[in-house]
This record gives structure tokens, C-alpha cells and sequence, in this order.
């Protein structure tokens, strides 16, 4: 038996068609975007992970006596909020919980996008109509709405603002995914698979996602981007986290009375908010162009 | 050689050791390797070769119509009327362009601009050459519609490109390329590879007609050596960036002299065989890439007849007669 | 076209009332009792009872349902919890205000962001597009509300350059018309002949207009700029440049005008968006519009209003975006004629 494994392999040496993953990494190198993207999402994704080593200071410990202390004063970096708070190590913070809304609600969005986008497009019939007229309802509210609506709707709260931010983001998903799972139905080597048994919906997973992960990624790094601003956006209105989670739209949001008097407690958070984002969408259009043959060259 | 040129009336468009070069990121492509050739007054030169030979670079070349960069004239002289088009200004270039030079593209369905009415996109032509009002502009465009047998011109003027068929569409392009006072030369680069059989033969005797209107010379690109043995005066044959042979149109029928024209020949649908070759075995074999070829002929990996010498240099020069040359290191070895 | 327009037309209805009956299902599944939630912890079970029959919340769902449809196509959105007033007569008489905003942020967005996209076109690869598309990604990437902060707090707060706070100077004497404010002005103008109305209205509308307008201005200039480079490699391109026809006018008259449809698309969907942009931006400059608005009725979980409110927003997107459905077939005649 094993005999016969090794015979096998040695008769076919497998020679890897010239490095998918080598000639994209190639292409990578090439775009200066992508890897600006890459590099400032790495340390977002460092801060986020190391946030208690790297931050000076408790980012909750409130200190009265030195409220409003101006960057590089009073041993704050960025200085301190109204509460007396280290800027710097609530933005540190802050960074953490955008990583963790930005990761979550996509993967939200990513999971029932993909589930929902394979059923709709391999069944067909009446059940792909149902779901197609809900995703088009979806996308009849702008964006922007769709989110406050939900979280309006569940309660405010980090967790259901990441549910609504994820479940805004589905039809996207489902759309790319299941335009594929129709292409590929009909394709000459899934017709030969399933008439040697294969089961038809493994099938499917196997051989739809590798064909529309580039897709799906481009969409799912600037989605990531769009969560962390769509988060902030709902924390600023009061919707999302609540005081006194180091939330960066929140900080924004807490800042509004003291423009006059400390530009530092709005500029700072919106530059972090305005990197992390930028990171995202430097990726994902690096990505795009990447796999845009048309673009190559 | 320039007096020369300035001296003979006879002579329209020469161009001189021509090379053109794209710079990608992938490395330098040599799409045109010294090609020399001439066009007399009045003439209709075929250039002929297979898809990618080069033939749309070197008419593009003539206009400066060459997406630059990547592409790059990196040697040679073009000399229009005894003047050197690559030494003029963008400026200068562009009052050519249209005027005594036109242009006829393969795509008739993707060469005109759909958003615009195609009466107008020829009075736009007019317009950009002389000082004329809108409406003489437009009653000319009408005109040309008519030159180029357009069924009633004056409504078909307030059409857009697409709603009219293929041939029509190439007809208004010939109207736009004819937009001119005195057209010197006429590029027509494949001007009927997109249509059918039928409307091919109509716009190719539309052209022959105009040419006996109008005095104008014709640079005819094609890879369909039916339409060369029946417009072309003629003939330059390309391959791999590189000129193989020229010769008169019936020179090169009678006797193909390179092994490459032979086998363009021996393509064609017809009983009589060049060299008692059959069809099927014409051309066999790879087009090289011209990212990393080298200085030899560059026939040699499907040449039949091919040598050691072959895959050293490329061949000089051989004058079988007067006005027929061949580039082939084999001439006169084939049978 | 007229097949078109019958079959984009049907479309519609099916849309529109999936919109509705998603609202109300949203609103009638969420969890938590309304009338509670409206009237707060306190409330007695008398006062619960009768609100629950004012709502119509005794009912079954099924009943419900059809009593909320038999509503909707009267456009009745009930009274507000907050006011006590028609939801629809307070709607009708804040949008203006919403429109009048999303449309200068617009017309700022859409004529600053082709300029940019041609110009970056045209110039590929120098530094004017490296610069311009670095600041388009700055601009998609800001959140909004903190760029409506920091030009307050610059040209307001620190140059005091422009207002904020209100459409229009307070101390004036000001009755509007059209709830148009910048038409009221007009109108004022030609009746009396003094342009500060006129003025004032315009400074008003500037840096909510730029806050609004950044995120659409930012998207525009990138499609324009990627639809440009597409046209400028088309064959026609290249027919008209062998016509010898002037490089600037191949540029703006004969690239642009195809460059442009896709743009019309992407600025119509965009107008949609900023009506719902416009509860952040509203809110900020205490703009008295439909966002500002709908943020207070959800904060006050006024859930007629909230009702109202979405589903007016939502049926002006789907609009919208009809109207630049048939826009487009308008402007492309290779789809208008067919
Ligand atoms: N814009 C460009 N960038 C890079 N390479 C190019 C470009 N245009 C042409 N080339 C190269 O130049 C070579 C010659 O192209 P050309 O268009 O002249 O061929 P052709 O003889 O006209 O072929 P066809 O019959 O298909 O029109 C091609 O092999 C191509 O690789
Ligand atoms: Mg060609």
C-alpha cells in the first residue's frame, strides 16, 4: 500500500506550476502600495497585540489634576484628555479594539457571505430568487443606515455594532461568491468530479474558493477598513462603544467640547483611526492591481 | 542620401534603418529591427507578415502614433516629402497627422467614437485642418459619405457608430481618413480583416477607386496574400521585426526568393503549390519571442532549408533583379 | 428604451416594498417591548396598554402588517413619540434642509473630482497624480466626522473664517419659502435686492458641504481617473489622434465625454449615500436636516419617526438610483437608441 503511494508520487513528480504564491509574491514586491499597506497593517496588528507592554500608561486611569495636559507635558506623549487620561496609551488601545471590530465583523461577513453566496448560486431555483430579492433589499439602504438601523435596533454596544457592520457587508460577499459558484458549475472538471461521486457541495467549497479568493480578499481588506471606519462612526454617535472603552471614534466623540482648548484630544485618535484605515485600503488596492492582469506590465 | 530623397520627386515616404523598442517590465520587446523601404508617388506598398511581425509598429511609427513609452523609435529616419518626421515636434507631427497623412485601423466596430455622431466626428477632421464653419464642415463630411458610397449620406451623417454594420463603419473611417485636402499617403492597417468576404472585395475596390480619384500613395498592412496579389503595387514582406524580402507585386508571385514568403504563399487557398510543398506543412513551428531574440536570422527555427550560417547572422542583402530583394542566407538553395 | 424603462419601473415596486416590510419587521422582531422602551421604566400598565393600542402593537403580527401597508401607501408614518406631531409633516419640512446640503456637498464633490481624475490621467505617473491619488486615499480613508471637527476647529474656531451651527446667520430677520434656503436667499435677492442673505447661506452651507463631500470627491477623482486611462487606450482615441486633432481636445471632448458614464453611476449612488452620511455630518454642525434628526428620534428610540425616517432615506437611494439608470441610457447613445 504504501509501496504503491511512493511509487505514484515518484512517477509523477509534481512539478508545482511556476509558484502561484511565488509570482505573487513577486508582483508584491513590485507595488509599493501593497507593501505600505502591508507594513503599516503589521504594526497596527504589533500595537494591537502587545498594547499592555508597549502602552506608558493605564489608558483608564483617570488623573483630574492633569486633565488636558498638552503633548509632551506632564510625561504624556500625546497628552491627556479631559479625564486626565494618557492619550497615547488610549490610542494604543484603541488600536486594539479596531483590529479586533475590523477582523470580526468581516469574518461576520465573510462567513455568512460565502455560506449564503454557495447555497444561492448551487441550488438555484427559488431559493437563490428569495435570497437574491433580500440582498437586493439590503443594498436599497445606503450603507451607512443599514448599520445604525441594526444597532438600533439590537441595542447599543461594541459586540452588536460589530453584528451590524458584519451583517451590512454580507451581500457584497454574496454577490462575488455566488457569480463564481454559477460559472464554475458548469465547468468541464466539476461535471467530471461529481459523475466520479464526489458530493456535489464539497465540491463546491473546493474548488469555488480557491477561484474567488483573490476577489474576496481585495474586498475583504478594504472591508476590514470600511469596519474600522463604519465602528467609529457608530461609537461617535453613541451607538457603538461606550464610555469609557479607549474606542477611537468615541475619543473623537468625547473631544467634540474641547476643540476650542485641546486640538490634541480630536487630531490624535482621527490620524490613528486615518492610518489604520489607509493601511487596509493601500492593501487592498495593491492587491487589486496585482491581480488585475490588465494592469500588469 | 538626404539630397537625394529632397531630389527625386518620385519617392513619397522612405524610411531608413528603422528600429523600434518597447521597454517593459518584463525586458526590452524589439518589435522593429532595421526595416528600410520606400514609397513612390501613387503607389500601393503591401506590407504583409504574420500577427506580430511588426507591421502595425512600423505604420504607427510613420505618424508617431506609438504608445511612448513603453515604445521607443530608438533608430532610423522616415522621410516624408525629403522632411524627417522623427525630428519634428509633436506639433509639427500632428499637422501632418490627417492631413497628408491618414490612417484606416482593422477595428472599424472599436475605431470610431461612440458618443459622437459619425457626420460629425469627420467635420471634426476638417475643422481640426482648416478654418471652416461648423456647417461647410458638415456639408463636407456629408460629401466624403457620398465619395465612399454611403447610401443616403446626408441622414446617414446624424448616425452613431453603432448603428451602422461593419462595412459601413470602415466606409465612414475611410470618409474620416480622407478628411483632407491632399491626401499624400493613406496607412490603412488591415482595413478589411474584420469584415466578410464580401464587403472585403467592396472596400478594397473602394479604395483602388479612390486611389485612381485622388492622388494618393497607399501603405497597405495585411497578412491575407489574396488582397496583396490584387490591390498591391508591392510588396514588403516582414517577419519576427525584420524585412525578408520586397519585391513588384508579380516578382514576388512568380518568384518568391525566402522561405518565409513561400510559406505565406503556400497558405493560400489555391491549387498550384510554391516548391511542391503542400499547405499543411507551409509554416510549422514557433514565432520567436522577441524579448530574447537574437542577431541571426530569425526564420531559422522553421526554416527547412536552414543552415549552421543560419543561426549565426542575419543574411545580407541579395538583389535577385531590379527592385527584388531577398535577406536569406540560402537564396536561390531552396529546391 | 421604453421596454427598459417599463422593466426598470417594475423593478421598483417589489424593491420598495421589500424596504418597507424589512423596516417593519426589524422594528416589530427587535427585542424589548416598544412601549416600554418609549415610555421608560416608570411607566404604569394603564399608560402601556393604551400606547400599545395606539400603535397597534395588541394586534397580531399578521394584522399589524397589513394595517402598517395600508399606511405606508398613504405615506402615514403615524405621529412622533417625541413631538406628538405627523412624522411625515416633520419630515417634509427638514429634507430640504438634508437635500440642499447633499447636493452643494455634490456638486463640490463631482466638479473637483473629475478635474482631479482627468488631470491625474493625463499626467500618469508624474507627481501631480502620485499627489492626487495619495490624497484621494487620504480621503477615503478619513472618518468623516473627524475631518467635520478639525475644519471646524480650524476655519472656524481658529481663522473664524466660516459659521457653523445653522443655515443661516440667526440674526437675521429670515422667513423661508421653499425650505431651500439657498433659493429662499435667490428669491430674497431679486425681491429686495440685499445679497447677505444670499451670502450667509452660502457660508453656511461651505464646510459641512467640504465634510460631506470629501469621501464622494475622493471616490470620484479615483473612478474618473481609472475610467479615463481606459478610454485614452481605446482604438477611437487613437483614430482621432491619426486625424491630427489637438492632444487637449481628444482629452476633454472625446475621451472625457466616455469616460464620464461610469462616473454618472458611481456620483448617483454616491448622492444616495450622503443622505445617510448626512446623520453624522448633520449632527456635527447641528445642521437642522433629516439626519440630525433621525440620529435624535434613534437615540429617543421614537420609533415612528425612526420608521419614517429610514424608510424616506431609503426610498430617495432607490430613486436615486433609477433616475441614473435612465440617466445613463440618456447619455450612452448606443443604449438610448436601441
Ligand atoms: N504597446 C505595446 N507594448 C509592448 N509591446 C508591444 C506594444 N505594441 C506592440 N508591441 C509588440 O510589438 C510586436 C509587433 O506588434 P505589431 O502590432 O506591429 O504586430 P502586427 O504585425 O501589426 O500584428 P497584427 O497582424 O496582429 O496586427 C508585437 O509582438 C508586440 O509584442
Ligand atoms: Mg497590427
Amino acid at each position: 500500500m504504501s509501496e504503491q503511494l511512493l511509487d505514484t508520487e515518484s512517477i509523477e513528480p509534481i512539478e508545482k506550476e511556476p509558484g502561484r504564491f511565488r509570482e505573487a509574491l513577486h508582483q508584491l514586491k513590485k507595488n509599493k502600495g501593497a507593501i505600505a499597506g502591508l507594513i503599516i497593517i503589521a504594526i497596527f496588528l504589533f500595537i494591537a497585540v502587545f498594547a499592555p507592554v508597549i502602552a506608558p500608561h493605564d489608558p483608564l486611569s483617570q488623573n483630574i489634576e492633569l486633565r488636558k495636559s498638552a503633548p509632551f507635558t506632564e510625561g504624556f506623549l500625546l497628552g491627556s484628555d479631559d479625564l486626565g487620561r494618557d492619550l497615547l496609551s488610549r490610542i494604543i488601545y484603541g488600536g486594539r479594539i479596531s483590529m479586533i471590530i475590523g477582523v470580526v465583523s468581516v469574518g461576520i461577513a465573510l462567513v455568512f457571505g460565502i455560506l449564503i453566496g454557495v447555497i444561492s448560486g448551487y441550488y438555484g431555483g427559488w431559493l437563490d430568487k428569495i435570497i437574491m430579492r433580500l440582498i437586493d433589499i439590503m443594498l436599497a439602504f445606503p450603507y451607512v443606515l443599514l448599520t445604525i438601523v441594526i444597532v438600533a435596533m439590537l441595542g447599543p454596544s461594541l459586540t452588536n455594532a460589530m453584528i451590524a457592520i458584519g451583517i451590512s457587508q454580507i451581500p457584497r460577499y454574496v454577490r462575488m461568491v455566488r457569480a463564481s459558484v454559477l460559472a464554475e458549475k458548469e465547468a468541464d472538471y466539476v461535471v467530471a468530479e461529481r459523475s466520479l461521486g464526489a458530493s456535489n457541495f464539497e465540491l463546491m467549497f473546493r474548488s469555488i474558493l480557491p477561484n474567488c479568493l483573490a476577489p474576496i480578499s481585495v474586498q475583504a481588506s478594504l472591508g476590514v477598513g470600511e469596519a474600522i471606519l463604519s465602528s467609529a462612526a457608530l461609537s461617535f454617535l453613541g451607538l457603538g462603544a461606550q464610555p469609557p472603552t479607549p474606542e477611537w471614534g468615541l475619543m473623537i466623540a468625547s473631544s467634540r467640547e474641547f476643540i476650542t482648548s485641546a486640538w490634541w484630544i480630536v487630531t490624535f485618535p482621527g490620524i490613528a483611526t486615518l492610518l489604520a484605515v489607509l493601511g487596509f485600503n493601500l492593501f487592498g488596492d495593491g492587491l487589486r492591481d496585482m491581480l488585475d492582469p490588465k494592469l500588469r506590465d | 542620401m538626404t539630397e537625394e530623397l529632397k531630389n527625386n520627386n518620385e519617392i513619397l515616404l522612405s524610411i531608413r534603418g528603422l528600429e523600434v523598442n518597447f521597454h517593459t517590465y518584463r525586458g526590452i520587446i524589439q518589435a522593429v529591427r532595421s526595416v528600410s523601404f520606400d514609397i513612390k508617388k501613387g503607389e500601393t506598398l503591401a506590407l504583409v507578415g504574420e500577427s506580430g511581425c511588426g507591421k502595425s509598429v512600423t505604420a504607427h511609427a510613420i505618424n508617431q502614433l506609438i504608445p511612448m513609452p513603453p515604445g521607443k523609435i530608438d533608430k532610423g529616419e522616415i522621410f516624408f516629402e525629403g522632411k524627417d518626421l522623427l525630428k519634428l515636434s509633436e506639433k509639427e507631427i500632428r499637422a501632418y497627422r490627417g492631413d497628408k497623412i491618414s490612417m484606416i485601423f482593422q477595428e472599424p466596430m472599436t475605431s470610431l467614437n461612440p458618443v459622437f455622431k459619425i457626420g460629425k466626428q469627420i467635420a471634426d477632421v476638417f475643422m481640426t485642418h482648416h478654418k471652416i464653419s461648423k456647417k461647410e464642415a458638415w456639408d463636407r463630411a456629408v460629401r466624403l459619405l457620398e465619395l465612399v458610397k454611403i447610401p443616403s449620406p446626408a441622414s446617414r451623417a446624424n448616425s452613431y457608430p453603432h448603428q451602422l454594420s461593419g462595412g459601413m463603419r470602415q466606409r465612414a473611417m475611410i470618409a474620416m481618413a480622407l478628411a483632407s485636402p491632399e491626401p499624400g499617403l493613406m496607412i490603412a492597417d488591415e482595413p478589411t480583416t474584420a469584415l466578410d468576404v464580401t464587403i472585403q472585395a467592396q472596400i478594397l475596390r473602394l479604395l483602388a477607386e479612390l486611389k485612381a480619384e485622388i492622388e494618393m500613395s497607399v501603405l497597405l498592412i495585411t497578412h491575407d496574400m489574396g488582397v496583396v496579389a490584387e490591390t498591391a503595387d508591392r510588396v514588403v514582406v516582414m517577419y519576427a521585426g525584420r524585412k525578408v524580402e520586397e519585391a513588384e507585386v508579380h516578382d514576388l508571385f512568380e518568384h518568391p526568393g525566402h522561405p518565409y514568403t513561400l510559406g505565406l504563399l503556400n497558405s493560400l487557398p489555391s491549387n498550384e503549390k510554391y516548391k511542391g510543398q503542400t499547405r499543411l506543412e507551409a509554416i510549422t513551428g514557433q514565432v520567436p519571442d522577441l524579448l530574447t531574440i537574437g542577431l541571426w536570422c530569425p526564420f531559422e527555427n522553421r526554416c527547412k532549408y536552414a543552415k549552421d550560417i543560419c543561426r549565426k547572422e542575419f543574411p545580407e542583402k541579395t538583389e535577385v533583379e531590379p527592385g527584388h530583394s531577398i535577406w536569406c542566407h540560402q537564396v536561390g538553395k531552396l529546391d | 428604451m421604453v421596454r427598459f424603462l417599463i422593466k426598470r419601473l417594475s423593478l421598483l415596486i417589489p424593491t420598495l416594498l421589500g424596504v418597507v416590510t424589512l423596516v417593519f419587521f426589524m422594528i416589530a422582531l427587535s427585542p424589548g417591548d416598544p412601549a416600554r422602551v418609549m415610555l421608560g421604566e416608570r411607566a404604569n400598565k394603564q399608560q402601556l396598554e393604551t400606547l400599545r393600542a395606539e400603535l397597534g402593537l395588541d394586534q397580531p403580527l399578521g394584522t399589524q402588517y397589513g394595517l402598517y401597508l395600508k399606511r405606508m401607501v398613504r405615506f402615514d408614518f403615524g405621529k412622533s413619540i417625541k413631538t406628538g406631531r405627523p412624522v411625515m409633516e416633520e419630515i417634509s419640512n427638514l429634507y430640504p434642509a438634508t437635500i440642499e446640503l447633499a447636493f452643494f456637498a455634490m456638486i463640490f464633490a463631482a466638479t473637483i473630482g473629475i478635474i482631479i481624475g482627468v488631470l491625474s490621467a493625463t499626467r500618469k505617473n508624474t507627481w501631480i497624480d502620485f499627489t492626487s491619488m495619495v490624497g484621494a486615499l487620504f480621503g477615503v480613508s478619513m472618518p468623516v466626522f473627524w475631518l467635520a471637527l478639525v475644519l471646524i476647529m480650524i476655519f472656524s474656531v481658529g481663522l473664524d473664517l466660516l459659521p457653523t451651527g445653522s443655515r443661516m446667520n440667526v440674526r437675521y430677520y429670515f422667513e423661508s419659502i421653499t425650505n431651500f434656503y439657498v433659493i429662499d436667499a435667490i428669491i430674497l435677492l431679486i425681491r429686495e435686492g440685499d445679497p447677505k442673505y444670499l451670502s450667509s447661506a452660502v457660508k453656511h452651507l461651505i464646510l459641512p458641504s467640504v465634510a460631506l463631500g470629501t469621501i464622494p470627491l475622493a471616490i470620484i477623482a479615483r473612478v474618473t481617473r481609472s475610467s479615463m486611462l481606459e478610454v485614452l487606450t481605446q482604438d477611437y482615441i487613437k483614430t482621432a489622434r491619426s486625424a491630427g486633432i489637438k492632444e487637449s481636445r481628444v482629452v476633454y471632448r472625446y475621451a472625457l465625454k466616455n469616460a464620464l458614464l461610469p462616473v454618472i453611476t458611481i456620483i448617483g449612488l454616491q448622492f444616495g449615500l450622503l443622505l445617510s452620511g448626512a446623520i453624522l455630518t448633520e449632527t456635527i454642525f447641528a445642521w437642522p436636516g433629516l439626519g440630525k434628526w433621525l440620529y435624535h428620534a434613534i437615540e429617543a428610540r421614537d420609533y415612528p419617526a425612526v420608521q419614517g425616517g429610514v424608510i424616506i432615506i431609503s426610498t430617495t437611494f432607490v430613486l436615486i438610483n433609477l433616475v441614473v439608470d435612465i440617466l445613463y441610457t440618456l447619455v450612452n447613445p448606443k443604449i438610448r437608441l436601441q
